[in-house]
């Protein structure tokens, strides 16, 4: 005898949980399945040396969506919250920025910026309101979706006409050419353009790297925050959520495929064999691996399989993580500078430079980072006195031309740490111990295809109404019972939550008003 | 660096030599890269040939793919709408195939080759097509129109003709069945299937040995009236069984660039074709959606009154023209075998239900001066020629 369950989740990642919570708080009896001996998918904290932890994948917090908390009723400790960035200089003319306010540049600059964000943050926010509702669907008369998509031509109408085509036309353009126009700061340009391409496989020049920026800014207006605990103790409350509402979640436990019979979906079998029974079957995995190698493709219909095998999804950003028994000492640095979000983007072409290798299969010879030291504001991650550095290293391809050889990587970390030398010259003596992660490393650990942070790259023609691909951007996968509810959907990737909390409104909506 | 010689220009089929030989007309197409005959003496004989004796055509040119692998038979079950379970090895399938969306890609027939071994043949090229669908199925699908020569025989007289090469098992094939026989020491598969709606089998073969089947092929034909044949008399006989040709009764879905323009099977007539039961295959969930909520086209035969073609008709519903139109006509003709004025036609539904009466108006020319004509038709059920021979087994000797 089977058990029965209203919903099976696969995977609990974050978007997992807070579907589940959302499922089982509507008096759904939810089951969720995590492979790994933790909840949390790519949102953890975990020891990678003797003492020294660190969020092993996602190490920022700059999305979770208030809804979210609000919906769960969680509000998860904070270490730290709207820390700074700083673009190192190797001079150490460092250039901070913290909201709208810029130092280190020239005044002219600085007013520059502030309009800058002043306008990118207006159109973040209309970006947000789309994030956190299920994308219409085109092509159809549903009166819905003709409202949702008339609706969203309202609101870029009402930015007004100037800033409306202003919106129009930064939506589909490079971050390079935006920057190269409005600020003479090589810095300040590296930072903005790091931060558009972060976790993609795009360089500055990129087509629709202002998309990318937006999307990153649409989260919480760009503030960034350090959860007290790392990372991990996001999902861990909203595990905490899902529990009290009455989710069953079990961790350690691989599902092998989700079972389909007579053409929906009935249910899961793990790799140990057991087998649940469920018609609803909502997968946290990736869009690839839930439709090529959960679900099988021989399920689905031709061109949605194409779709599926041709979505982009390679990874570009590896991780390194070091233990460290001080800080290094940074040239120009305060105490305080180093509880900062530290940027590595000399300007715009540096960041295009670090990415053309990347083209060709290659990983960067002068990477561009994002790094953080999240012990300086929470002592738990580290002994005391000490600390952990956690760095995003682009780029790092997933496809590296000969593979993730021991030399390869070897000679990424060497090279990670010839980089950030430069800057922090005692850092090697610092070094008590270190990890590094590839995206194989990532799509191992984490189970995502492609070891892509987004499950499928942030880019116009897998976004909103296309993302994961066309015709099953709203949750439902064409074949019945099935769901996806992870960053493969959108609104993408980021510890935000809305994907997961979207896919639940759209489980729970079914059959309603269409 | 020398290169190889890339063949320029059109192809000419291993039966273009014999065809050449024959021809009074020098009338040819183009077909899929090869050269065809349109008409080697004249249309009309040429199809008397088919309804009265034996007609030659070659079908080379048609696109044949060979399906090969463990799973061969999921990825055609999956790709097409029927049960191809039920096909079993020596069996012919005839089937539609459609996109995502419900709309034909295009039809043809499936040999079951033997156990596990598949051709699909089909009139255009879908390489690109059958290949998206191999993701996730252990399936190679090879092109192989060139490989293998092919001959229709078509006609009453079609099996005594064959019978008199000796081929053993002739007598107990029956339609939509082939059998695998030797032929002057290669291998020659004999299929009974055509596009005439009549008696008639297909032959196909190595390209080397394509010469010497055609010579003993009319050797043994001469008594019966055999005749090679071009493709005019061959479209006049497929409108009379009430074929669908792709360019006429629908376009390829993938080819298509206004929405509308494609057809579900249902709109050809091809319900019968869409098995439900089948949990998965190309199109369902769309055809599902469509078979509840309807369908906009249909397919009618048209029986019309008089004896002028109704080419490039309009459909209306009423005899006065301003009542709108219903559809129009993608196939007409006049059918010297059932004497009967008859057409094809795609009727926007509810019209065109079998028995009912439409109008189709017809234009035709006197002297230069063109006359318009409203002329009465009936929607038919059955195909306009349907012959007990067509499937008669053992066929009758003539």
């Amino acid at each position: 005898m089977t058990e029965h369950y209203d919903a099976i989740l696969v995977g609990a990642g974050h978007n997992g949980l807070v579907c589940a919570a959302l499922l089982a708080q509507a008096g759904k009896r939810v089951l969720v399945l995590e492979a790994a001996s933790q909840v949390g998918g790519a949102a953890v904290t975990r020891e990678f040396a003797e003492e020294f932890s660190v969020s092993a994948c996602a190490h920022l917090l700059y999305q979770l969506q208030p809804e979210v908390c609000r919906d769960l009723k969680i509000s998860p400790p904070l270490a730290a919250e709207n820390i700074p960035t700083i673009a190192l200089a190797e001079d150490a003319g460092h250039v901070r920025i913290a909201g709208a306010a810029v130092e280190g540049v020239a005044a002219e600059d600085a007013r520059q910026y502030r309009r800058f964000h002043k306008r990118m943050t207006r159109f973040a926010r209309l970006l947000r309101k789309l994030l956190v509702k299920p994308p219409p669907r085109l092509g159809t008369r549903s009166r819905r979706d003709l409202y949702a998509l008339a609706r969203l031509g309202l609101s870029v109408r009402s930015l007004g006409r100037d800033d409306m085509r202003e919106f129009l036309r930064l939506i589909g353009m490079n971050i390079h050419d935006e920057v190269r126009e409005r600020f003479a700061s090589p810095l300040l340009r590296g930072a903005i353009s790091l931060d558009a391409v972060l976790g993609t496989h795009l360089g500055p020049r990129s087509p629709n790297t202002v998309l990318t920026y937006l999307h990153r800014l649409a989260g919480n207006s760009g503030r960034v925050a350090v959860p007290r605990g790392g990372m991990g103790m996001v999902p861990a409350m909203l595990a905490q959520s899902a529990r009290a509402a009455g989710a069953d979640i079990r961790t350690g436990t691989p599902v092998r495929r989700i079972v389909v019979d007579n053409g929906r979906v009935t249910g899961v079998e793990t790799e140990a064999g057991e087998v649940f029974h469920s018609y609803t079957v909502v997968s946290n995995a990736d869009p690839k691996r839930t439709v090529m190698r959960l679900v099988g493709a021989r399920h689905f219909e031709t061109r949605f399989v194409k779709r599926i095998h041709h979505l982009r999804a390679q990874g570009n950003a590896a991780k390194v993580h070091l233990a460290l028994d001080a800080l290094p000492s940074i040239d120009g640095f305060s105490d305080r500078d180093y509880g900062a979000r530290i940027l590595v983007a000399g300007d715009e072409d540096h960041v295009e430079r670090a990415f053309n290798p990347a083209k060709y299969g290659e990983y960067s010879s002068a990477p561009v980072i994002e790094l953080a030291f999240p012990s300086v504001h929470d002592e738990s991650l580290a002994p005391p006195g000490q600390h952990v550095m956690s760095a995003v290293v682009q780029y790092a391809p997933y496809a590296l031309r000969g593979g993730w050889t021991e030399a390869a990587r070897q000679g990424l970390f060497d090279v990670v740490i010839e980089t950030l030398a430069r800057y922090m010259p005692d850092l090697e003596q610092r070094v008590v111990a270190s990890e590094l992660l590839t995206p194989v490393d990532l799509e191992a650990e984490f189970h995502v295809t492609g070891g892509h942070w987004h499950h499928a790259e942030l880019a116009l023609d897998q976004f909103l109404f296309v993302r994961p691909v066309s015709g099953a951007a709203q949750y439902a996968m064409p074949l019945d019972g099935l769901f996806l509810c992870g960053a493969g959907t959108h609104p993408g990737g980021g510890v935000s939550g809305a994907a997961g909390r979207n896919a639940a409104h759209t489980i729970l909506n079914r059959g309603k008003g269409r | 660096m020398k290169s190889e010689p890339v063949h320029q220009g059109r192809i000419e089929s291993p039966f273009y030599a014999r065809q050449k030989a024959l021809d009074t007309v020098n009338e040819w197409h183009q077909w899929k890269g090869y050269t065809a005959a349109n008409e080697l003496y004249c249309a009309d004989t040429e199809y008397f040939a088919i309804r009265n004796s034996t007609a030659v055509f070659d079908l080379t040119p048609m696109t044949k793919y060979r399906i090969t692998g463990p799973d061969a038979l999921a990825y055609l079950d999956r790709l097409v709408t029927r049960d191809m379970t039920r096909i079993a090895p020596g069996r012919v399938a005839y089937a539609v195939w459609c996109d995502d969306a419900g709309q034909v890609v295009d039809d043809g027939t499936i040999f079951h080759l033997r156990e596990g071994e598949y051709r699909l043949c089909s009139q255009e090229r879908h390489f690109g097509w059958l290949q998206a669908a191999t993701i996730g199925f252990d399936v190679t699908v090879t092109h192989e129109t060139d490989e293998v020569a092919a001959l229709a025989v078509q006609g009453p007289t079609s099996y005594s003709v064959l019978s008199n090469l000796g081929l053993a098992g002739l007598a107990e094939l029956k339609p939509f069945s082939l059998m695998q026989v030797r032929f002057k020491g290669t291998d020659l598969m004999v299929s009974r299937t055509g596009f005439t709606g009549d008696l008639g089998y297909e032959l196909w073969l190595d390209p080397a040995r394509a010469e010497a089947l055609w010579d003993a092929l009319f050797d043994a034909g001469k008594l019966h009236g055999i005749r090679a044949i071009g493709t005019n008399a061959l479209e006049m006989a497929r409108i009379e069984a009430g074929f669908i040709a792709v360019y006429h009764e629908f376009l390829p879905a993938d080819e298509t660039v206004r929405s509308g323009r494609s057809r579900s099977p249902f709109e050809l007539g091809l319900g019968w074709l869409v098995d439900f039961t089948k949990p998965v295959f190309n199109g369902r969930r769309a055809l599902a959606e469509e078979w509840r909520s309807g369908y906009t086209w249909r397919l009618a035969k048209l029986d019309i009154e008089g004896n002028k073609p109704a080419h490039h008709s309009y459909v209306f519903a009423k005899e006065a023209r301003n009542r709108g139109n219903i559809g129009f006509v993608t196939s007409a003709m006049w059918s010297p075998v059932c004497k009967k004025n008859i057409a094809l036609a795609t009727v926007r539904t509810p019209y065109g239900k079998p028995g009912e009466t439409v109008w189709v108006e017809i234009f035709y020319q006197r002297e230069m001066h063109w006359n318009r004509e409203m002329a009465r038709a009936t929607v038919v059920d059955k195909p306009f020629w349907f012959p007990a021979r067509r499937s008669a087994t053992p066929p009758g000797r003539n």
